[in-house]
């Protein structure tokens, strides 16, 4: 997992499958940088990742509620077509953005 | 009739293991000749169930989980099973968006997620004594038409 901060904004680089065992560390590193460098945005960077069950909706979630706060909003970038049903499904798209890219 | 294949796994309840789990009920299921839709869908399910029993069952406790997994036909079958604490109220466990572990960022979508990416879920639970969830999925729906064709 790498996380890069520009500014306000933080870009967590997710792992190849994303569940309750990561999600723990995830969530204690989210926080620390969100906490430091005054984070309002976060985007969640799936490139490298093909599996994720609820335990990642939960980092999702808990992250919106800190930053969310202050106005922020939380991002997911890079989803592939199974990432975007579980996130569907659990209705975090309601309160996350999905960056779309064109298909090549 | 083919006659219905069988396995077993038992393992530590650490959070490590969530992965082999999930690995290993796909690779036995690899038999049913399933879709990569299907393979992800048992996958997703089973690591539901096994972080459950991690998180809720035992606590984080170190105990044992039990997998059963079991073939008939196209019909795919999965038992997770733990000796844990049980579930008071199942209809209430069951329902989305309930968890008793808000402060720890748990979606409570766990049991959600099994049923919608299994053909059905049953739960039988004891206080005390643990819970057994056992799920299954039909694999290869709508793709006889060609499986069975002759050339």
């Amino acid at each position: 997992m790498e996380y890069q901060v520009q500014e306000n904004c933080l870009t967590i680089y997710l792992p190849a499958e994303v569940d309750h065992h990561n999600a723990e560390e995830m969530k204690r590193k989210a926080d620390k940088l969100i906490d430091r460098n005054h984070i309002k945005y976060v985007i969640f960077d799936f490139e490298n990742t093909d599996f994720m069950d609820s335990s990642g909706i939960g980092v999702i979630m808990g992250r919106y509620k800190t930053i969310s706060l202050i106005g922020g909003e939380v991002w997911a970038v890079h989803t592939n077509a199974r990432i975007r049903k579980i996130l569907t499904l659990s209705g975090v798209t309601k309160i996350m953005q999905i960056y779309e890219e064109e298909e090549e | 009739m083919t006659p219905a294949n069988e396995m077993e796994l038992k393992f530590d309840s650490r959070s490590a293991n969530e992965g082999f789990a999930r690995v290993a009920v796909a690779a036995f299921m690899t038999q049913l000749n399933p879709t990569v839709e299907e393979v992800a869908d048992v996958k997703t399910a089973v690591s539901e169930a096994v972080t459950n029993v991690i998180i809720h069952g035992y606590e984080k406790e170190v105990r044992k989980v039990y997998i059963k997994c079991m073939i008939e036909e196209n019909i795919f079958t999965v038992e997770v099973c733990d000796q844990g604490k049980g579930i008071e109220n199942i209809e209430e466990a069951m329902c989305p968006m309930y968890t008793t572990r808000p402060d720890q960022d748990r979606s409570g979508m766990g049991f959600a997620f099994m049923e919608a990416f299994m053909d059905s879920v049953e739960v039988e639970s004891e206080l005390g004594k643990g819970t057994r969830v056992r799920m299954k999925k039909a694999v290869g729906k709508g793709r006889d038409i060609w499986t069975t064709q002759s050339l």
